[in-house]
């Protein structure tokens, strides 16, 4: 199938990435290569196979209600990038 | 005999007999990670003072030298991901595989270097620069625990921690000459690896033998609350219950794992190490498992899409590295994101990303997961009639550095006899199996029912005590860094 630049801002766009000009055409390129490969499941009928999406048939692990201690908001506030002590700092997104 | 040709389990034992102290084992480590660095760049942090074992009588293993992988959350110490953005990230808490080790006495003398979110088949994606092979500094250990790889074959500690996805740690243990493991999944808590691709990652040893990856892994499987994936089943006494005798096993050889793109030397070693296990009384017969043309696309689909999720997390807010020059939240997170991000990582989040759109969901990802199930049912279908499989790990040795990043899809298809392990969920282990005519490293992998952790561990066992390519060490290693 063709990758085109314009797939690419798409995909970019939901990944909030954005590739500079220059490598558009290359990661295209690369992208349709590896997704043609990848058409030779089309090789393999599944036709009546259930999808799985877990090995093991663990399901609805479930725990008690209890309050566990985790981490302090010093200490998680301590790696951010931008906070003011209590919260993380983000441009405005709300007008 | 200097200390870096001990074992694991041996130099816990003269640990405990008084023989060295825990301050000699750390001092011979230490001086062997300061020498052997500026070569292989195994590590992304070296601890400035590793803490000792609190109690001695902890574990077998207490007081050995050991390292983690750089996605393994370390409290307090910096975890990159071998990532820009991840950069000075330091964890307020310890993976559960961490605490445990701790518990049990383990030293951990700092981070080792990995491919980039632990993306790649070579260790050369790091931002903080290519691990290098300590058989031929010219080529790559493997990936994407090469760092943990490297850093056992050079005697810089005595095993490490990796996390295997679909390949992770057995291709660069084969690599690097050195014994690797990736238990079933769901028997080592997931707590605090930062996840690739959730429903393959998996934390395993790296070590010198399997009687050492037995010794690890009683430490480290077992339920944990905080891992909903984590299985309910029996951990512990691997290392006791290893016996050495494979009489009466029946070992399966898929046939598509030894035809075309297998190297030629590699297909000869595997084959000579089933003849050392029927050697020592085990059935082994080939057999036809055609869906192995199939798992590759099926796996780099499933672990992209899953990646593509598990990194959005990724934002420049909570934690890491933030880029500057942003007018509006959605510039911080794209800035961030694509400086933050090498190529690969890159390549991958776009393509899982694609493969989870709207209008290609059905196509690629569904189908997938109806590949996924049919593997796993193949799979299924072989331990009905086999105890065991044996493979080759990789198609070839280890490569040039730089021969396989220009390559993606290359890159890709030489994960073909690992990822099928991920897919089903299978224990697989790799071993030493004889060394290639420029003196490098081959790797057989023995693959499990789920579960069957103790078979794999125990054929790997009779095949080192009938045979030492896991003794054998790289070439040049200087003596001189050794405290004894």
């Amino acid at each position: 199938m063709k990758i085109t630049e314009e797939l690419v801002d798409y995909v970019s766009e939901l990944s909030r990435l954005k590739l500079p000009e220059g490598e558009k055409a290359a990661m295209a390129a690369e992208l349709e290569q590896i997704v043609d490969y990848m058409d030779v499941l089309n090789g393999l009928d599944t036709a009546d196979v259930e999808p799985l999406s877990h090995v093991f048939p663990v399901k609805n692990v479930l725990r008690a209600d209890e309050v566990q201690p985790s981490c302090d908001r010093d200490a998680l506030l301590s790696g951010a990038p931008a906070s003011d002590g209590e919260a993380f700092l983000v441009p405005r997104a709300v007008e | 005999m200097e200390l870096y040709e001990l074992s694991a389990l041996e130099l816990g034992k003269q640990i405990r007999a008084g023989v060295v102290t825990q301050d000699e084992a750390i001092a011979a480590s230490a001086a062997r990670i300061a020498a052997a660095q500026p070569d292989n760049n195994a590590f992304v942090t070296v601890a400035d003072a590793p803490a000792p074992a609190a109690a001695l009588d902890a574990s077998p293993l207490a007081g050995v030298p050991m390292a983690y992988k750089d996605n393994i959350c370390t409290r307090g110490v910096r975890t990159t991901c071998a990532s820009k953005i991840l950069g000075d990230f330091a964890p307020c808490y310890d993976a559960t595989v961490a605490q445990r080790l701790s518990a049990a006495g383990a030293v951990s003398m700092g981070k080792l270097n990995m491919d980039e979110f632990a993306m790649g088949s070579t260790s050369e994606t790091s931002f903080y620069g290519p691990v290098r092979n300590p058989w031929d500094l010219t080529r790559a250990p493997g990936g994407s625990s090469g760092g943990a790889a490297a850093a056992v074959a050079a005697g810089e500690v005595w095993y490490a921690i990796g996390s295997d996805t679909g390949g992770s740690i057995r291709q660069p243990a084969a690599y690097c000459g050195v014994t690797g493991m990736k238990p079933t999944y769901g028997t080592v808590s997931r707590y605090g690896l930062i996840a690739y691709a959730s429903s393959l990652d998996q934390m395993g040893p790296i070590a010198r033998s399997a009687a050492d990856c037995a010794a690890v892994l009683d430490l480290i499987q077992g339920k944990d609350p905080r891992d909903g994936t984590s299985l309910d089943a029996p951990a512990g006494r691997l290392l006791s219950s290893l016996t050495g005798n494979v009489r009466g096993r029946k070992i399966g050889l898929p046939v598509d794992c030894f035809g075309e793109g297998l190297d030629s030397e590699v297909r000869a070693a595997v084959l000579a190490a089933a003849d050392v296990l029927r050697a020592q009384g085990a059935v082994v017969e080939e057999f036809a498992l055609p869906v192995m043309a199939y798992v590759v696309p099926a796996y780099y689909i499933i672990a992209c899409a899953e990646a593509s999720s598990n990194l959005s997390r990724f934002d420049g807010v909570k934690y890491g590295w933030r880029a500057e020059g942003y007018e509006d939240l959605g510039e911080l997170y794209r800035k961030t994101r694509t400086e933050g991000f090498g190529a690969e990582v890159k390549r991958r989040i776009l393509l899982g990303t694609f493969v989870l759109s709207s209008g290609y969901y059905d196509a690629y990802y569904k189908k997938a997961l109806q590949v996924k199930a049919v593997i796993k049912g193949a799979f299924d279908e072989a331990f009905q009639r086999y105890d065991l499989l044996l493979t080759p790990v990789s198609p070839t040795t280890a490569p040039r550095l730089g021969e396989s990043l220009s390559d993606p899809l290359k890159m890709y298809l030489s994960d073909i006899y690992t990822v099928s392990v991920n897919l089903a969920g299978l224990p697989g282990l790799s071993m030493p199996c004889g060394l290639d005519s420029n003196g490098l490293p081959i790797g057989a992998q023995l693959i499990g029912p789920a579960l069957g952790d103790l078979a794999v561990l125990d054929a790997a066992h009779a095949y080192q005590q009938e045979t030492d390519w896991h003794k054998r060490r790289p070439g040049g290693m200087s003596k001189g860094g050794d405290a004894q």
